[in-house]
């Protein structure tokens, strides 16, 4: 028995754990902003891409790793210096269409460059190896990507608990207006979020790729949206929470493609979200808000 | 409301005009030239356009379901439709279906309707509760399940599976589109001037104050969202006539953004905004900016850029620009009304006297 449900049960916790990568993205920016950044799976999609035209290019893998991940950032900082600054007085429903209109135009974009093609994915030596896992076989990308999101989280969560930006970052997500009156750069702690979250999608998109291999325009979509209901189950705006709801979606996922619904597993994460959203509205970490008049 | 000396009047005539150069246009071009194309499906998306208005524009929910009951209408127009000769080939992975009755076009193009209000009635109870950004997760979750439901291949005698729906009947004039869409887009306007719309109206500018002055927030909230998956469901069965096969995989959630963006470029409230913005958008995607697309040599040098799906970047390109610059759209929360026109005009000939 056990035999049989470690392939998908490794499976599930390496694509929650990319997933989890995606999810820290949308709530640092939900936390602060308030806005489910609708562009950031195509930002994750198009971080694939520059690995896929960059190895092309023949430039070694050591060198090309550390240019996706800051080509990713500088898209991440770009997209919030052009779609999201000029509206941050307007209406969150503005923020919100202008988050779609970002991914409206990535996706078209992405289309144009490369020709509406799947590309193939380049193979990172050592972690795409084939190893043995208690009798099953599977690549090494499996095996590490849980130990480097607990990580990854663990750094950030520090960065947000004992540095200066970090406090920035509390204060503002707390009261944005407030804390703008005591003398913090809001601009400045809002791009350190993008610029944070597109590094993690950058370095979930060496991970997420590697196993599956086909980058084309819109494989970054489904993830995205399932990284944010991700975000939603553990409580929007925390970390652990993102982290801890990606985890679960990616293993219920894997267990119902076992069982043989692989059509409904994205279906099942939706309806997860419908009745985490009936029962807890502010996921299994969130804070309590409550309206104002 | 009628003021004295308002010439609104006179937009019956014209809008009988524009169905009359419709028709004619029809008749001039061919069926299937570009022209009758456009004005069919911008017919339609304006039809789905106006719905979705009436959800984001009008009562202030940011739903993104759109596409999910547009699947429900289209399906259910085409299962209920296709002549029972032809299910066999059609459904030949599944024992030609186990739907073995169809009713006449136009019931079955109501009955898609009232199958995505009834889903509509069934999701709404939990999902309107919700905040904005909530609310729009949840109905776009919807759609997706939707979708995977159509595509199960447990529902293949009825759905047919992912497999595509075919040979089942479809318009032979535009003049169908434009009545249907007329039609419904006309109910909307008058919903929206009654006093429910004037109730959805004040939900969406301050729900604590609409609640204070009495309105019952959750059944008008429901009312407006089953309305307008009607319609949505209309829609999607008018799309289905126009595209002649279906497959569900058409209804993506791109599917609801482009019909967002339409909203969003005709103006949040405004129904005359939302129909120029579909023609305008379905003309521009499909038809003038294709020009883009196609390599072209001007003096032997290639002109740079031009090639397969650079249409679309321009097209994404200026909606952005829309959405960043011109955030009210072409006609704001306005209506178009002759009074202002005239007005505008008088004011300008005053000004150069």
């Amino acid at each position: 028995m056990f035999q049989r449900i470690l392939p998908y049960l490794l499976a599930g916790i390496s694509v929650g754990g990319q997933y989890a990568l995606i999810a820290v993205g949308y709530t640092m920016v939900y936390g602060i902003l308030r806005l489910i950044n609708f562009a950031h799976g195509d930002i994750f999609t198009a971080a694939g891409f520059f690995m896929v035209y960059l190895t092309a290019s023949g430039m070694p893998m050591y060198f090309s790793i550390p240019l996706v991940v800051i080509l990713t950032v500088l898209l991440g900082f770009t997209v919030e210096r052009v779609a999201y600054k000029p509206l941050r007085s307007a209406p969150r429903m503005s923020i919100m269409i202008s988050a779609i209109g970002v991914s409206y135009l990535l996706q078209h974009l992405m289309w144009y460059i490369t020709g509406g093609l799947t590309k193939q994915y380049p193979t990172i030596p050592w972690i795409s190896d084939t190893v043995t896992v208690l009798g099953a076989s599977t690549r090494r990308v499996t095996i590490i990507t849980p130990f480097l999101v607990a990580a990854l989280v663990v750094a950030l969560v520090a960065l947000i608990k004992k540095t200066k930006i970090g406090m920035a970052m509390r204060a503002v997500s707390r009261d944005f207006e407030t804390a703008q009156l005591m003398g913090i750069k809001i601009n400045n702690v809002i791009s350190t979020t993008f610029i944070i979250g597109s590094a993690l999608a950058a370095v979930g998109s060496f991970l997420f790729f590697s196993n599956y291999t086909a980058v084309s325009p819109p494989a970054g979509a489904m993830p995205g949206l399932k990284a944010f209901v991700a975000a939603v189950f553990g409580g929007i705006g925390s970390i652990p929470g993102a982290v801890f709801g990606a985890l679960i979606i990616g293993i219920c996922e894997n267990f119902i493609k076992s069982v043989g619904y692989a059509n409904f597993s994205d279906a099942f994460t939706f309806a997860l979200l419908i009745v985490v959203l009936l029962f807890k509205p502010t996921g299994l970490f969130g804070e309590k808000t409550s309206e104002k008049v | 409301m009628a003021k004295k000396n308002s010439k609104n009047w006179l937009l019956i005539p014209i809008i009988a005009l524009i169905y009359l150069l419709v028709f004619v246009a029809e008749k001039v071009a061919g069926t299937s030239s570009m022209l009758v194309t456009v004005l069919e499906k911008g017919a339609i998306y304006a039809l789905i356009a106006v719905s979705l208005n009436l959800l984001n524009g009008f009562t202030g929910l940011f739903s993104l379901g759109q596409a999910g009951f547009m699947l429900v209408g289209a399906y259910t127009y085409a299962v209920l439709t296709i002549p029972m000769a032809k299910r066999a080939a059609v459904y030949q992975y599944y024992n030609g279906g186990c739907i073995t009755f169809t009713v006449p076009f136009i019931i079955a193009i109501i009955l898609g309707g009232l199958l995505a209000a009834a889903f509509a009635a069934l999701i709404g109870f939990p999902v309107l509760r919700l905040k904005s950004d909530y609310l729009a997760i949840a109905t776009l979750g919807f759609a997706e399940i939707a979708r995977a439901l159509v595509q199960f291949d447990g529902l293949g005698p009825i759905t047919n599976g992912s497999n595509l729906l075919k040979t089942y009947p479809t318009y032979k004039t535009v003049m169908f589109p434009f009545c249907a869409a007329g039609i419904c887009i006309a109910i909307i306007l008058l919903l929206i001037h009654s006093t429910y719309g004037r109730a959805f109206k004040a939900i969406r500018d301050d729900e604590i104050a609409a609640e204070a002055m009495g309105i019952n927030l959750f059944r008008h909230k429901e009312l407006s969202f089953v309305i307008s998956s009607f319609f949505a469901g209309v829609g999607g069965a008018l799309l289905a006539m126009y595209q002649g096969t279906l497959q569900a995989n058409a209804f993506k959630s791109s599917m609801t953004y482009e019909i967002l963006l339409i909203v969003v470029i005709g103006g949040m409230g405004s129904v005359s905004g939302s129909v120029i913005a579909s023609f305008l958008f379905i003309a521009c995607s499909e038809w003038w900016l294709r020009f883009l697309d196609a390599e072209q040599f001007i003096w032997g040098i290639k002109v740079p850029l031009l090639r397969s799906g650079f249409r679309m970047v321009v097209f994404a390109v200026v909606i952005m620009l829309i959405v960043l610059f011109y955030s009210r759209g072409i006609m704001g929360d306005r209506e178009i009304s002759i009074d202002r026109i005239i007005k505008k005009f008088s004011k300008k000939k005053g000004a150069t006297k």
